[in-house]
């Protein structure tokens, strides 16, 4: 079966008056239907852009994209803007990382929604009322139908992302991009929202991309992760693989910066030392070499290409180094 | 809501009394013609000014003139009679009220229509051609001094000093109960004269206003909905960005209602703005006193108005 999503050598770059800003620099994944990928990386590695590209939602006279994006066959990237509007909130939605600024602060919850559900189903208010009602239970807002009369500044963070949820979420998607759903809320909230996206994704079997810098967030919902640096995927695998056996010294160094409870604390924390590199004049070879604490010489000459990891179906990493060079302890 | 609104009215009245008050002591306090004397005509004799002073009660302390002008206003919505000539200042306003009211209301519409029109274009297409050529032109509008707009209109377009004569000129105009198509026709000229400036103005707050609002993440989630670009815009853009712009459109209504003095004198419209023109040329007290308390009345509403306007606006905006 083919995937539902599968995009391929998606490159995004932006003229600014600074120079070019190579966003996103050929990335390749597959999403099945029912699955959930995880993207993870920092701010600024085009994590967000590329799902934003794949939406329709990055067109602008000053942007270049190529690559192709077939969504069940069809290339979302060459679709017009007619088709992407009919696609969007539709058969792909999306769920933004802060919940405060994501709603239109003048309209009531009800309003947003039912604009949300006529846009694409030629239903009457009223009915459309009803099904907002419904989502807003589905999403875990208790007495909903008054809710639906509420506006966002009348609701806290965590409930306003449970209306965000319940938006994307009002046409039955088949694909939901979460990018950075939990980022913005309190810590035991995150934990109740990310619940609540996985609960309702195994009820109606849509789809997800889940964007996070939070590998705790991924290792929680993802089927697959891919970890992005400086526009490109540097690894990718199941989740059990990327966790078990990470390859890349980028995500190694992203799970050592993880605080664990487990983890004796006089050890401390490990960083990754230094800055995200700057899109518009990324360093030579693997971007990541100015940061790696295994670099070597070629890494600054070479870019390391995504290659299937021995004895893994399914896991590849963008590394130079050799394999039994990268699981060694730096 | 009801208590804010009462309460604001209490101001009002406060505001008011004060703004009297205070046209009232710095009209005896600095130095100004002698109305007795403006009234008593050339040469006048000493015993002539006199009797007019007295006749006026020029001759009584200024807190018993102050008195007795309150005691009138507030008993009898009596606002004196004109130092000039006699007439009743409540009359004269009444008469040159539908002028200043006509004058506003059409330069508003016109001013609304084309600067929100010009900066939505102008923000849905930024750092364009289009946009740089009509926020340019803005500025100019907004540099442009009325009274010199007004003088070159009129040498362009009325039927009788215009290059192109296909307007009324100056000194045209006709009241709507009179002749509906003269005094549209009449206003034109001042209508647009007026509202340039405004329009140029309005623009610009607006297409600032509405980019910066168009670059908002529920901007994206409108987008993201699947919703049609016009209808992010007017409806999710605009609604944001046009907030601001309702208040200052109350307040830039309530001082044109209490007159537009230079585009009245340029174009001789006898409105509320000549008027107390008129009257300050002539010291004439109660006219100007009479105007003053009409265009508080005008801003202090106006301000009340936009303020109550605004809780609907904004759900966000709680009056206790």
């Amino acid at each position: 079966m083919s995937p539902l999503l599968s995009v391929r050598d998606l490159k995004v770059s932006f003229d600014t008056e600074d120079g070019v800003v190579a966003a996103v620099s050929g990335v390749s994944y597959d999403v099945e239907a029912g699955k959930t990928l995880g993207i993870v990386g920092e701010s600024g590695s085009g994590k967000t852009v590329g799902t934003l590209t794949i939406m329709g939602l990055t067109r602008a006279v000053n942007t270049k994209i190529s690559g192709e994006a077939l969504f069940d066959g069809k290339d979302l990237l060459t679709s017009s803007e007619q088709q992407m509007r009919s696609i969007r909130g539709d058969e792909i939605a999306m769920i933004f990382q802060d919940p405060l600024s994501s709603l239109h602060p003048f309209f009531t919850i009800g309003a947003q929604l039912v604009e949300a559900i006529q846009v694409h189903r030629n239903v009457s208010k009223a009915a459309a009322r009803d099904r907002a009602a419904e989502l807003l239970g589905m999403v875990g807002l208790s007495d909903p139908r008054s809710r639906l009369s509420s506006y966002p500044h009348e609701f806290s963070g965590g409930m306003r992302q449970r209306v965000m949820i319940a938006m994307a979420l009002a046409n039955d998607p088949r694909l939901l991009i979460a990018d950075e759903p939990t980022t913005a809320l309190d810590v035991t909230v995150q934990a109740q929202i990310l619940e609540l996206i996985a609960d309702l994704q195994r009820q109606t079997g849509t789809a997800m991309i889940i964007i996070t810098h939070d590998l705790g967030v991924v290792a929680e919902v993802a089927d697959e992760i891919a970890v992005m640096y400086a526009g490109r995927i540097v690894e990718q695998a199941s989740a059990a693989d990327l966790f078990a056996n990470p390859q890349h010294p980028y995500t190694r160094g992203l799970l050592a910066s993880i605080p664990r409870l487990d983890r004796d604390r006089s050890i401390g924390l490990d960083p990754i030392a230094g800055r995200p590199p700057s899109m518009i004049s990324p360093p030579g070879g693997c971007a990541f070499h100015p940061r790696c604490p295994r670099a070597f010489d070629r890494c600054s000459e070479e870019l390391p290409q995504l290659e299937a990891v021995a004895g893994s179906s399914n896991h590849r990493v963008a590394c130079l180094l050799e394999p039994a060079e990268r699981s060694r302890k730096a | 809501m009801v208590r804010y609104i009462a309460r604001r009215l209490l101001w009002v009245v406060f505001l008011l009394l004060a703004v009297s008050f205070i046209t009232f002591i710095i009209f005896y306090l600095l130095p100004s013609a002698d109305p007795a004397a403006l009234r008593a005509g050339r040469q006048p004799s000493p015993s002539l000014v006199a009797s007019i002073r007295h006749q006026l009660g020029l001759d009584q302390p200024w807190y018993v003139q102050y008195g007795r002008y309150m005691k009138n206003l507030i008993l009898h919505f009596d606002f004196g009679y004109s130092y000039q000539n006699g007439t009743p200042v409540r009359q004269l306003i009444f008469s040159r009220l539908p002028a200043s009211i006509s004058l506003a209301a059409g330069a508003a519409f016109l001013w609304l229509v084309v600067g929100l029109g010009v900066g939505i274009i102008a923000a849905v297409r930024p750092r364009t051609k289009l946009d740089r050529a009509s926020m340019g032109l803005a500025l100019v509008g907004i540099s442009a001094p009325v009274y010199w707009l007004g003088l070159v209109a009129l040498y362009l377009f009325s039927s009788d000093i215009g290059v192109i004569p296909i307007l009324p000129g100056a000194n045209s105009y006709v009241p709507l109960s009179e002749n509906p198509f003269s005094w549209f026709t009449s206003l034109i000229m001042p209508w647009c004269v007026l509202a340039v400036s405004f329009a140029a103005f309005y623009s610009r707050l607006l297409r600032g206003n509405l980019t910066e609002v168009l670059d908002e993440d529920y901007i994206r989630t409108a987008r993201a909905k699947g919703l049609s670009e016009r209808r992010v815009v007017l409806r999710h853009g605009l609604r944001s960005a046009i907030t601001p712009i309702v208040t200052i459109f109350g307040l830039d209504l309530g001082i044109l209602l209490g007159g537009a003095i230079l585009t009245e004198t340029v174009f001789n419209i006898p409105g509320i703005g000549r008027l107390s023109y008129a009257s300050i040329v002539r010291s004439d007290l109660p006219v100007i006193q009479g105007t003053v308390l009409l265009g508080a009345f005008f801003i202090v509403f106006a301000n009340l108005f936009v303020d109550i306007i605004y809780a609907f606006l904004d759900p966000r905006v709680r009056y206790q």
